[in-house]
């Protein structure tokens, strides 16, 4: 047995890609050679793609509505013979997904551990029989067990038989489904593979608040030319100041993170930027600089992103500033937000809280014209003064509507707010 | 014209097409079966039941013929020879015919299907037109099941007609033929074949390979070709036949040349009263141009294992499709899967075991591996034999007489049972139980360790299984 791993055909004169409208096989069907598999849409016409061989198919990547690329493999079959394959390749780097803010409750004081990154589910490859079986014979199993596994969307080949001659029995299925080590598996030499092919799907509607921000992000990235800049702020000197405020807190005043310091740097650095604190009517072509500073802070909640606006930032000092973000957002995480609470924010904050990450790229929140993306403070070595020094540094991320905020202005913006929370006295003054 | 929609419209009511829209129905799915015909198809109105019919008078008049004898048989006697009045037995045949016939149709009506009578003219793959004119009906249907079966392959050269018949006809001749000859030794012509000499015809065989029946392994054959010899069915092996020359007196001459006789050589002739041609059937598929299915070389729409076709809510089963052997149980099957796989239901073909019979006399049947096929596929094999002569039932119903035994395949490593074939008087209704084997992936140890009921003929099978252990009780 080989793998045969087929790529999209070229499919008519200076086609480049198709989008898959869909697939005729499935993982697992048994095709004949010129069997219709596939239809693909390109700008020109529909077309069915036939099977290039007789065989198992062992894998399909792209499902309807995938845009899959001339040449790209999206098929591979289990064939008779040695195939064109020797082994799978590797599947095309999923696209990341979605950054989705949330308000910092508290910055992590320890560095955060990064996620883990989630692997792609790899079909199980049969490298070789995983189960001791007389060559060239199918897997034994009575027609109750068969139809379970096909119910199930098991390949058998994969499940360690415990009966008579390596049959396979429910009990055997029921092991290889819960993903425990097969009874078999002790007393077959080769062991088998407890991990299942699957190949279920979930469909799920984009609708209501999901199909609004799917709609608002679509908007703002298609319409918005987005450049992003980073910088690294180090902030152990406001941490120290953070420290000593928290501690010595007026009775009832909320806990300060990093984001009221953030904010109150924000309405300085903003005031001196007006081109940033704006919203661009792109229809009317007019920019509205705003003496106002509505900081929009994007929260992620049980049904969804929600940005709530903590209003008139201006007029605020650092507790008033943490205890109404403190409002705002908890009253958006319970549902209770109004509209007043929801809307009209001249700029945006979004942070990822202890998923704070390295950097990213922050869609704009039409129709303002920045982003502001706050990271995680960690202990870092730092050179200062030809000494290597532990130094608490967070990272900035933005991003500017490039075709009202210029590079050097937003560059600027984001200099000032460094030079402010590494001096956090001039944040004050 | 009239339109009708419908979520399933199948076409043919033969084993599979019925099975398919009984199933349907079940399942509560708004089902049209439309059949040109009668429903019940091949097999039930001109194949496997009207052949078993004629077979099961053949041996009744055969056997009257042994108590026509001096001093009887058994000690039963009967006066004189027996008669037989051919148009009556056709009759007798017809009423059962009719029974299963119209029995199909009220499980079609039970089961709410719409059974619509006339040919079914496609206007695209989900559309057909059954009538003409004004009364024509138009059936609009979701999906479609393509169960048109198949019908007898004719020779160019030797077209049906009054003299050159094909199976259907065989089985409803009002007059028995004196002189047949059966061009195609496989089993429906050999069942045929036997049936006409029981009956009382000449029967000759020309048949083009080395052997009647070369499907079967040589050990398999041998206990009919015996019985055919014995019964003097005259059979020519490695021959072709060229054509017919009809005579004066109403008889027609059968012209034939070996296999390797030179262009030229003068033809043998055998002169006879029916040529019957069984030199294998061809799918149905002529009329499914307009919707578009595909079909591979030989005329069978191409299918997967569930029977889809390349058209999507269009699927073939039974002797149309590419799918498993041209046989009513596998139209069956796969007819009863489609229905499931419309209501949802994740189903395949995908059998173990696909059990095939030859109601020869005597009969041969077959499941799984032969041993040769099972050492072709690299298994290490041990097999076991048992006579009918050494079973005690076979013995009371005297079906040892044709020296049948039975024949047990397994891997000598691990014992899985990987075919049994028999060959025998009454051996067919052993099938079920070797069937079952196989499907579940039975032992030999697993047919050893279970009552066989006695005094049957399912006792051979147990014998069979622990002759190939090495320790049958019942033999030497």
């Amino acid at each position: 047995m080989g793998t045969f791993a087929f790529k999209l055909p070229d499919i008519g004169e200076g086609v480049v890609e198709g989008e898959v409208v869909e697939w005729m096989v499935a993982v697992g069907d048994t095709v004949k050679e010129d069997d219709p598999i596939l239809s693909v849409m390109t700008d020109k016409a529909t077309v069915e793609i036939p099977a290039p061989c007789d065989g198992t198919v062992t894998k399909i990547i792209g499902e309807a509505g995938d845009i899959l690329p001339v040449g790209v493999v999206c098929i591979e079959f289990e064939v008779d013979g040695d195939g064109n394959a020797s082994a799978s390749e590797p599947e095309p780097a999923a696209p990341a997904a979605e950054e989705v803010p949330e308000p910092v409750a508290e910055p992590e004081p320890e560095p955060a551990p990064a996620p883990e990154p989630t692997p792609a589910p790899a079909p199980v490859a049969p490298a070789g029989p995983v189960v001791e079986r007389a060559p060239g014979t199918k897997p034994l199993a009575a027609p109750a067990v068969r139809q379970r596994a096909r119910d199930a969307g098991v390949d058998l080949y994969h499940v360690a038989g415990s009966g008579p001659a390596g049959r396979i029995t429910h009990a055997d299925l029921d092991v290889h489904l819960s993903g425990g080590a097969s009874r078999a598996t002790a007393s077959m030499p080769m062991g088998s593979s407890a991990k299942v092919a699957k190949t279920g799907t979930e469909e799920i509607k984009v609708i209501g608040l999901r199909r609004k921000i799917a709609d608002s992000m679509m908007a703002s990235y298609s319409t918005i030319p987005h450049f992003s800049y980073f910088e690294e702020v180090d902030v152990t000197e406001l941490e120290s100041l953070r420290q000593h405020l928290n501690a010595t807190r007026p009775e009832g005043a909320p806990k300060l993170t990093y984001l009221p310091f953030i904010m109150l740097a924000l309405v300085k650095g903003l005031g001196q930027r007006p081109e940033c604190n704006a919203l661009f009517d792109d229809e009317a072509g007019v920019v509205t600089r705003h003496e106002a500073i509505h900081l929009g802070i994007a929260t992620q909640t049980d049904r969804g992103l929600y940005v709530p606006v903590v209003k008139h930032v201006e007029a605020m000092d650092i507790w008033s500033a943490a205890a109404e973000m403190g409002r705002v957002t908890q009253a958006t995480r319970d549902g209770k937000a109004g509209v007043d609470e929801l809307t009209g924010s001249t700029f945006t904050i979004t942070s990822l809280g202890r998923m704070g990450g390295l950097g990213a790229t922050p869609i704009i929140n039409k129709p303002e014209v920045g982003i502001l993306g706050v990271h995680n403070a960690k202990d870092r070595a730092v050179v200062i003064d030809g000494r290597v020094e532990v130094r608490r540094i967070m990272n900035l991320s933005s991003s500017w509507d490039h075709r009202v905020v210029d590079g050097h202005d937003g560059a600027s913006l984001v200099q000032l707010l460094k030079s402010m929370l590494e001096h956090p006295a001039t944040i004050f003054m | 014209m009239k339109t009708r929609n419908c979520k399933v419209l199948v076409i043919g009511a033969g084993p599979g097409g019925y099975v398919a829209a009984i199933r349907a129905g079940q399942l509560g799915m708004d089902t049209v079966i439309v059949e040109g015909q009668r429903a019940g198809g091949t097999c039930l109105i001109r194949g496997c039941i009207p052949s078993k019919a004629l077979i099961h008078a053949a041996h009744t008049f055969h056997k009257l013929a042994g108590h026509a004898k001096k001093g009887g048989h058994m000690g039963i006697s009967i006066p004189g020879p027996a008669e037989l009045k051919m148009e009556d037995t056709i009759a007798w045949k017809d009423g059962i015919v009719d029974r299963l016939n119209k029995g199909v149709e009220a499980l079609l009506k039970n089961a709410g299907v719409e059974l619509v009578n006339g040919w079914a003219e496609f206007q695209d793959a989900k559309t057909v037109k059954v009538g003409k004119g004004k009364d024509a009906l138009l059936i609009q249907a979701e999906n479609v099941i393509l169960a048109n079966g198949s019908i007898p392959i004719e020779l160019p050269f030797m077209k049906y007609g009054e003299h050159v018949i094909s199976s259907r006809e065989a089985l409803s001749l009002q007059e028995l033929p004196k002189r047949i000859a059966v061009v195609g030794g496989g089993y429906i012509g050999l069942e045929l074949g036997i049936t006409f000499r029981m009956l009382g015809s000449e029967v000759t065989v020309v048949e083009a390979m080395d052997s009647v029946l070369p499907i079967f392994d040589k050990e398999l054959r041998r206990p009919l070709e015996i019985a055919i010899k014995k019964q003097k069915i005259a059979v020519h092996t490695k021959v072709f036949a060229k054509g017919i020359e009809e005579n004066k007196d109403g008889s027609v001459d059968l012209l034939y040349t070996p296999k390797d006789a030179k262009e030229g050589t003068d033809p043998e002739r055998l002169t006879v009263d029916k040529v019957l041609v069984t030199v294998g059937r061809r799918p149905m598929s002529a009329a499914l141009a307009p919707t578009g299915v595909a079909l591979d070389e030989r005329g069978f729409v191409k299918v997967n294992n569930k029977c889809e076709t390349n058209m999507k809510g269009v699927y073939a089963i039974g002797d149309v499709c590419d799918l498993g052997e041209m046989l009513a149980h596998v139209a069956s099957f796969q007819g009863e899967m489609v229905a499931e796989i419309l209501a949802g239901h994740n189903r395949a073909y995908e059998p173990a075991a696909v059990p095939a019979i030859v109601f020869t006399e005597p009969e041969v049947v077959s499941v799984g591996l032969s041993p040769d096929e099972a050492k072709a596929a690299g298994h290490p094999v041990i097999t076991g034999k048992f006579p009918l002569a050494a079973n005690g039932r076979a013995l009371t119903q005297e079906a040892e007489k044709t020296a049948g035994f039975i024949r047990v395949t397994a891997r000598e490593d691990d014992h899985r049972i990987l075919g049994i074939q028999g060959v025998g008087t009454h051996i067919s209704e052993l099938v079920g139980e070797w069937t079952l084997a196989i499907e579940m992936g039975a032992l030999l140890e697993d047919i050893a360790q279970t009552i066989h009921a006695h005094p049957t003929m399912t006792e051979m099978t147990h014998e069979g299984v622990l002759a190939t252990l090495g320790h049958a009780i019942h033999s030497m």
